[in-house]
């Protein structure tokens, strides 16, 4: 039987409203966050454990030194060693502090480096987990971040006479309208008729993908004048983030945007009555509703919001990354790395921050590995998925590392107050009869 | 066409008599839609009308009979667009007619309607090249481009109707032309590599069964993660192993499936060459189109499946243990997109290249919603995005005015206006990505 179109619609988001339990994505989170410690630091070591054995078995020593394993097998294990040694330590010199430089800033440049990849990475992790705690899920950070690219970097070249500092400002100001525009679009869609966010947002990705494709293959649109690569123009000067160490060190101004960011967050979520509403809307749709929240504002805001902060990344990447020109890979893949982050970092805004200088980290000590140790740095992206996977699946992990599961650490402390009430009773029984 | 009958609870019983009345409804939306299009051919034609004859390449030689001079016929490219336009117009008229006298607008003449479309749009945009449209290539390609489109909507189509989201099938399609690759080239045998790939396809969804019904967790995030996990995996394994030895550990240009003509058909001209003279692969596809159809709505198996995706608990309380059966649809639906994934490797490229599927998965989940959550749909929606896929490199050759970033975004716009209920209504499975747990456990 099908039912007229006005009909439809209203019963497919009666639909959602009943198929999605109340609190689906909180019951995710909090079995994730009540794995507390030991989880976070076992899925850890089984995602550098996977990655270590990706890169043994790639390793050309090592695999030739297997093929006599058993003739000679400290052959075998000091070749894993120096592949495990010397992955592992450039990872650390190319994150944290490069011990082997020959001068003091060229040893903490490493340092800079993680702090600049993570600005973006906390951008984008921070506009995912806006939508996650409001039960909704924004996979299109991509599209959000090519569609931020396009507004600012449109701005930086459009209107090179601005003043050094307005510039830099209406270029920011512009692409974070231009992302939250291309969120508010899936959060419309989502709202007014019913359409799964996680689709709308993945079609939406490839539509700006496209669009962008369009632009930069088009002369007179954002191609670089004279060139027939789809590139655009150099961003100008007055328009890029300003350095905070000089020119050496690639550290700008986007990283101090994004630690405002995270207070902003915070604010948001925990301090103002907006945040609230998101949150109300993420625990229980229909409660909010009765409670006189409008579910369907709500839902755009939040993806408005979130495309911001996605579209946040986006600009740092025109004004401050890739300043010589962008291609359509201006988005370098942070905005499904925004997904891991905010999981990561369980969708609160701190633990976003440290989730994302973790996720900058990797980045730059996969570069490292990637030109010293000739290991791919696509690695990093394993580990980091690993990771995520396995702190989502907090019995797993507890069930590799015998961990007690929380549920055994109920029924023993039960059982231990049962047995210590008994034997109270017991002693009193015996007091009496004494 | 729809009919609502009055609940009787709801009526008093000394109210008088029941009564059941049969509301029906017109619908307008076929008619409004191609009404829209044929608006737009006609105004396309009319603001950029264009000069000169279109050269349409019908038949190779090898057929029955020949169509035209060598297999070419020109026809002059604006009237043959406008005779086309016009029999849209009265096909529109048609289903005009119908919706007001509350019947439906039969599919196949929705199919006519969008070959006469494609054949005006064609006509114009090949106006005086000095190319020529070969039909026969423009459909035998689509349906090579739309191969793990097709598997992919396969597999996705039985996830879902057994409850389980596989945002993942991009990732199943990855690993599989990766295997593919690798064992067809170390075997140098097709038929290998193909198993080999059926076998990492239905790897991939063991890993997605274990988070997603073991350990529960939100499906849409372990495929989004296992996506990006696999990306990283081949794409590491590739330039680390691959690339040390690619003409040993990668390269199957000899072992890939041959071209098999099926006697009689193959010469039937147009679709003869286009759809049955063509590997090996395309042929499991016809059948597993209609096998997926026959075990879904056919079968005790796809009644259980469904039962699953629609009503976890109902299917419980009979006895059908819910768990077990969606890991059986999850393996299955792995394998299924496995073979598409092979079709990368074996029969489209001679070797594997990173990130290779570009995105199909995503699309694939398109063609699931588009096709509504059922197979023969969704097949045609994965035939249909390849075709416009297809199209978009043919214009390009023949120098076509649409830009080619437009049609590659079509699939994406088109779905878009699926889910928001432009076109067609879609309804997911109740059930769908909701996990189950058995009480008591």
């Amino acid at each position: 039987m099908s039912t007229n179109e006005p009909l439809a619609i209203s019963e497919s988001q009666q639909m959602n409203l009943d198929t999605e339990p109340e609190g689906r994505w909180k019951g995710a989170f909090r079995e994730m966050l009540a794995g507390g410690p030991g989880v976070a630091i076992g899925a850890l070591i089984l995602a550098f454990l996977v990655g270590s054995i990706m890169i043994a078995f790639t390793n050309a020593a090592v695999r030739e030194a297997a093929s006599y394993f058993f003739a000679r097998p400290q052959d075998f294990f000091s070749a894993l060693g120096s592949a495990m040694g010397g992955a592992y330590s450039s990872l650390i010199r190319g994150s944290i502090f490069n011990w082997e430089a020959p001068t003091f800033q060229r040893m903490i440049s490493p340092l800079l480096l993680t702090l600049h990849n993570s600005g973006p990475l906390i951008c984008a992790g921070l506009g995912v987990a806006v939508t996650f705690k409001a039960g909704l899920f924004n996979i299109g950070g991509r599209g959000q971040m090519l569609m931020a690219a396009v507004f600012a970097g449109w701005l930086a070249f459009g209107l090179p006479n601005l003043p050094v500092g307005i510039h830099l400002i209406v270029c920011i100001l512009g692409g974070i309208l231009g992302g939250a525009l291309w969120g508010a679009l899936a959060g419309f869609l989502n709202a007014k008729t019913g359409a799964h966010e996680v689709i709308a947002t993945i079609m939406l990705n490839y539509v700006a993908l496209y669009l962008l494709q369009y632009l930069l293959a088009t002369p007179g649109l954002m191609q670089n004048p004279g060139s027939s690569n789809p590139i655009t123009p150099a961003t100008p000067m007055s328009a890029q983030l300003p350095r905070l160490f000089g020119r050496q060190f690639p550290l700008n101004a986007g990283f101090l945007i994004a630690l405002l960011a995270v207070a902003f967050c915070w604010w948001l979520l925990n301090r103002s009555s907006l945040g609230f509403a998101f949150k109300a809307v993420g625990e229980n749709k229909r409660a909010a509703k009765v409670a006189g929240i409008n579910t369907d504002r709500m839902t755009i805001t939040v993806f408005a919001i979130s495309g911001a902060l996605l579209a946040l990344a986006g600009a740092m990447q025109v004004l401050g990354t890739v300043t010589t020109g962008f291609t359509d890979g201006i988005d370098g893949g942070i905005g499904f790395d925004g997904i891991t982050v905010a999981l990561l970092g369980g969708s609160q805004p701190v633990g976003v921050l440290f989730a994302g200088l973790l996720f900058g980290a990797f980045k730059a000590g996969g570069s490292m590995m990637q030109a010293g140790q000739m290991i791919p740095i696509e690695i990093v992206s394993v580990i980091q998925s690993l990771i995520v996977l396995f702190i989502a699946a907090p019995p797993l992990v507890r069930a590799i590392f015998h961990l007690p599961q929380p549920s055994q650490v109920a029924a023993a402390k039960k059982a231990a107050a049962k047995a210590a009430k008994a034997e109270a009773k017991a002693a009193a029984k015996k007091e009496v009869s004494a | 066409m729809s009919t609502v009958t009055v609940d009787p609870s709801t009526v008093l019983p000394d109210e008088g008599p029941i009564e059941h009345r049969i509301v029906e409804k017109r619908s307008v939306k076929t008619a409004t839609i191609l009404a829209v299009a044929t608006a737009l051919l006609a105004l396309l034609l009319v603001a950029s009308p264009r000069q000169g004859k279109t050269n349409f390449q019908i038949t190779l030689g090898n057929e029955f009979f020949s169509i035209g001079e060598g297999g070419v016929v020109a026809v002059p490219a604006v009237p043959f667009a406008w005779i086309c336009v016009a029999i849209m117009a009265v096909l529109t008229v048609v289903a005009f007619v119908l919706s007001y006298r509350y019947s439906k607008f039969p599919g196949w003449a929705s199919a006519v309607f969008g070959l006469l479309a494609v054949a005006a749009f064609l006509s114009w945009a090949g106006a005086g090249a000095q190319g020529r449209l070969n039909v026969v290539g423009l459909i035998g390609n689509a349906i090579l481009v739309a191969i793990p489109l097709v598997f992919g909507a396969l597999g996705g189509v039985i996830g879902e109707r057994a409850g389980v989201v596989n945002i993942a099938i991009e990732a199943q399609l990855l690993m599989a032309a990766f295997t593919g690759a690798v064992v067809g080239s170390l075997t140098a045998n097709a038929w290998v590599g193909l198993l080999a790939a059926i076998l990492a396809g239905a790897g991939v969804a063991a890993i997605l069964g274990v988070f997603a019904i073991n350990y529960r967790v939100e499906q849409v995030i372990v495929g989004v993660v296992l996506n990006v996990l696999i990306i990283g995996v081949t794409t590491f394994l590739f330039s680390a192993w691959l690339q040390t030895d690619m003409q040993r550990l990668n390269s199957t240009l000899e072992h890939r499936f041959p071209d098999i003509a099926i006697p009689l058909l193959s010469r039937i001209p147009i679709i003869g060459p286009a759809l049955f003279n063509r590997p090996v692969i395309v042929y499991i596809m016809y059948v597993a189109v209609a096998a997926v159809w026959f075990a879904l709505y056919r079968t005790r198996w796809g009644l259980r499946t469904r039962a699953v995706g629609e009503h976890p608990k109902a299917a419980d309380t009979v006895g059908i243990k819910v768990n077990a059966t969606r890991w059986l649809a999850v393996l299955i639906a792995g394998a299924i997109v496995g073979i598409g994934g092979a079709s990368y490797t074996l029969v489209s490229n001679p070797s594997f290249n990173r990130e290779m599927t570009a995105g199909f998965g995503y699309i694939a989940l398109a063609a699931v919603i588009f096709g509504n959550w059922d197979p023969i749909r969704a097949s045609l929606a994965g035939l249909l995005f390849g075709f416009a896929i297809n199209l978009q490199s043919v214009l390009s050759v023949i120098g076509s005015p649409v830009p080619s970033q437009f049609m590659l975004m079509l699939p994406y716009v088109v779905t878009l206006l699926a889910v928001a209920g432009l076109v067609g209504k879609s309804r997911a499975p109740a059930a769908d990505g909701v996990a189950y747990t058995v009480e008591g456990h």
